[in-house]
């Protein structure tokens, strides 16, 4: 009976075979090197060089690690808490901007040479990752929880998500206003040569140190913890895990500290390596969106592995593309992969 | 009494008319209701204009066709969200494709000297109506792009897709100058009907409708423009109606409330699904056009997530989603919360000073938190907004209860 209804669907046989293969992880990966090779071919032809060329794929590396500490959090929210929350973009700026409230707050020291930054600011960082896990969680606790409640379907939970995100963002307009900040004006920060030829400003390098870090801190909580072994069985299967005796209210407020958190180091990341803007959040959700759904829905690694491919793919792109269309290029791997897999990379075939 | 009032009062009767007659008691003959309309309507709209001041009056105006162009948009929306539950939050996509659209149909290249300030891809110089067709169709082939490979996923997979085409499109109109002169304003967007206010009044008229118009001065344009654009709300409205009383209207409804069974009772759900996408994105671009026109000069910042997405989306739910009165009535109520808190913001600027000296300058994005809120509190207390949904088996028989 299946059978007969996926052939009435699929048309001849071959052609199911042949959509089949097309799904397959090797295909979509397959896919992807043909991208970034299509995009180095490009930029072959417009003359860039091949050095030029390397240090964008090192510099789509450290996006790719700002971006991971976006898209994991995301991640995580939607796999366990069934939330496509599209206030992380937003949460990721309060981040940044909460570093910027403390910053005249603390006595500033030298900046830690090679680095523009001075140890204040890796005390605020420590300070605002649980502020902002903290901000997703009172948002969970007045509305989420809510409209878990009453059942709300995941598209309710998207609109309050979206509340939330212009919520954060008045708040962060009527304090700061719209102009473009700095965490500190006037300090020159020089790119220094790493190897070959590949330029990078040594802040670029500690952003990817720590988002290496964090992403470690991740995986060691996923993976030898109790509360990340409950996590990741929530992600699996909500209602089994329900069923198993996990504490589900434990795993809510656990899931938005992370995922909160984690965004928050990712804003001030993405601050530290460009600027301050309100709106800086809500033009990473479309990389971070994508992320996720190449590396599956609740999949961290894949979250990772999303936010690279990403990163190298948006850096690469600005080699003979007009660097504003970034996000863009993101959008065009988020649309081959719901054409080919929407499942994503790890996801189950058939899943979505 | 002047001449112009008299005018005034029958542009703005219009609309007033058909909502006049649509209130009237059912069981009155058609002529009926439309006589009688047409009489409580005019003397309404004299009484208004004779009342108001003028420089009352030119904001009113001006409100109400915002409001207009507003509820196009959210009577678009409505189809999408409101009758199929689609989740599009990448309204302002269709919302600038429409604009733009209808702007390079309509505008001329550019020669001369502005030439060297202003660049466009084409530039038809063809008829109102013409541009608003052509701002539809675009509106709809770029639904039909996106829904395509999005609509047979997972609910939520829509919402993102669309988020994308809304900042790639912006993208596009701010970066790509030879399209539409981004980021600099594309201008010139004639205005339909324009000739109404000139002296003398357009040739085709025939004579005794030039005279009544006669007296207006260019600056009375808003007037006319309001009468055009709420006569597309009325059209929007009355196609709508139809739409969703028809056999197709409940499939949407189906396809909402239960997707297997709909599927199960033999309907095409994905099929259904980009068909509703569609039309809803068509009518955005329907709502693109009528504001091209009316601002004359647009660009790609009039379209953001804010104005373009986040509004509408507020309008319908105050409104009520599934119902085409509801994201009306929605769209000018928000409007007017919008506006109206653009004033107390102002009266409240001493108080904000006390507070923080750089607070009275970043007061209007209280605004801002003032409608999130507004939509926190729809959502969690008051889901079905301020009309709720209408309820009905089809167009021959509008019960109470379905």
């Amino acid at each position: 009976m299946a059978r007969a209804l996926t052939r009435r669907a699929g048309g001849p046989r071959t052609l199911l075979r042949l959509r089949r293969a097309l799904g397959s992880r090797t295909a979509l990966v397959a896919l992807l090197a043909l991208l970034l090779l299509a995009l180095w071919w490009l930029a072959g032809i417009q003359g860039v060089t091949g050095q030029r060329l390397l240090s964008l794929v090192v510099r789509g590396v450290m996006l790719g690690g700002i971006l991971a500490l976006g898209a994991i959090g995301l991640t995580l929210i939607f796999g366990v808490l069934r939330i496509p929350n599209f206030a992380h973009g937003d949460l990721m700026t309060w981040g940044a901007y909460l570093v910027l409230l403390g910053l005249p707050l603390l006595p500033a020291g030298p900046p830690l040479a090679p680095f523009s930054f001075g140890a204040e600011l890796l005390v605020l960082l420590v300070v605002a990752m649980p502020l902002v896990g903290l901000t997703g969680y009172v948002l969970d606790r007045l509305v989420f929880r809510r409209l878990r409640a009453r059942r709300a379907p995941s598209v309710i939970l998207a609109m309050a998500a979206l509340g939330g995100a212009f919520l954060l963002r008045s708040l962060i307009y009527l304090g700061w206003g719209a102009d473009f900040r700095n965490f500190y004006t006037g300090r020159p920060r020089p790119a220094i040569e790493l190897f070959a030829g590949i330029r990078v400003r040594p802040d670029q390098l500690f952003i990817l140190g720590l988002a290496l870090l964090l992403i470690f801190l991740v995986y060691l909580l996923l993976e030898r913890t109790k509360m990340g072994k409950a996590m990741r069985a929530t992600a699996d299967n909500a209602d089994l895990a329900r069923i198993s005796g996990i504490d589900t209210e434990s795993v809510i407020r656990w899931t938005w500290l992370i995922g909160g958190g984690l965004a928050g180091a990712g804003g001030v990341m993405f601050a530290l390596d460009t600027q301050l803007r309100p709106e800086m959040g809500w033009w990473l959700m479309l990389p971070l969106f994508s992320s996720v759904i190449l590396g599956t829905i609740g999949h961290a690694y894949g979250a990772l592995i999303g936010a690279l491919v990403i990163g190298i793919v948006w850096q690469t792109s600005t080699a003979f593309l007009n660097p504003a269309y970034g996000p863009g290029v993101a959008f065009v791997v988020l649309i081959l992969v719901l054409l080919f897999r929407p499942q994503g990379i790890f996801g189950k075939p058939g899943g979505t | 009494m002047g001449d112009t009032t008299v005018v005034k009062s029958l542009l703005l009767a219009l609309p007033l008319w058909f909502v006049a007659a649509r209130a009237l008691p059912a069981r009155l003959p058609w002529w009926a209701r439309a006589g009688l309309g047409a009489v409580a309507a005019w003397a309404f709209a004299l009484a208004v204009a004779l009342v108001v001041p003028p420089g009352q009056m030119a904001y009113l105006v001006s409100f109400a066709i915002v409001g207009s162009i507003y509820a196009v948009l959210a009577l678009g929306l409505n189809v999408q969200w409101g009758y199929t539950g689609l989740f599009n939050i990448g309204i302002a996509a269709f919302f600038a494709v429409g604009a733009f659209t209808s702007a390079l149909v309509t505008t001329r290249m550019p020669t001369g000297a502005a030439a060297a300030f202003s660049e466009q891809a084409f530039g038809l110089g063809a008829p109102f109506l013409a541009g608003v067709l052509a701002a539809g169709v675009a509106a709809g082939v770029l639904a039909l792009l996106v829904g395509g490979p999005t609509l047979r996923l997972r609910e939520d997979y829509l919402a993102i897709a669309t988020i994308g085409i809304a900042e790639l499109v912006r993208l596009v109109f701010q970066n790509e100058r030879w399209l539409a002169n981004g980021p600099q304003p594309l201008r010139g967007i004639p205005q339909p009907l324009a000739c109404l206010v000139d002296d003398p009044v357009c040739g085709w008229l025939p004579a005794p409708l030039a005279a009544l118009f006669d007296p207006l001065a260019p600056r009375d344009y808003p007037y006319v423009y309001l009468a055009v654009a709420t006569l597309f709300v009325i059209v929007v409205y009355l196609v709508l109606e139809r739409a969703i009383r028809s056999p197709w209207g409940r499939v949407l409804r189906a396809v909402r409330e239960d997707e297997a069974a709909a599927a199960m009772a033999g309907k095409d759900v994905a099929r259904v699904r980009l068909q509703a996408f569609v039309v809803g994105a068509v009518i955005m671009g329907l709502g693109g056009a009528l504001y091209a026109h009316y601002m004359i000069a647009i660009d790609y910042t009039h379209f953001d997530a804010l104005y373009g997405t986040f509004l509408v989306w507020v309008m319908l739910m105050l409104g009520g989603s599934g119902n085409n009165r509801g994201a009306i009535l929605g769209a000018f109520a928000l409007w007017g919360v919008w506006t109206g808190a653009a004033f107390v913001v102002d009266l409240a600027r001493p108080l904000l000073a006390a507070i923080s000296s750089d607070l009275p300058a970043r007061g209007p994005y209280l605004r801002l938190l003032l409608i999130a809120l507004l939509m926190l509190f729809i959502l969690l207390y008051r889901p079905k907004g301020l009309v709720g949904e209408e309820r009905f088996v089809s167009r021959d028989s509008q019960g109470r209860d379905g």
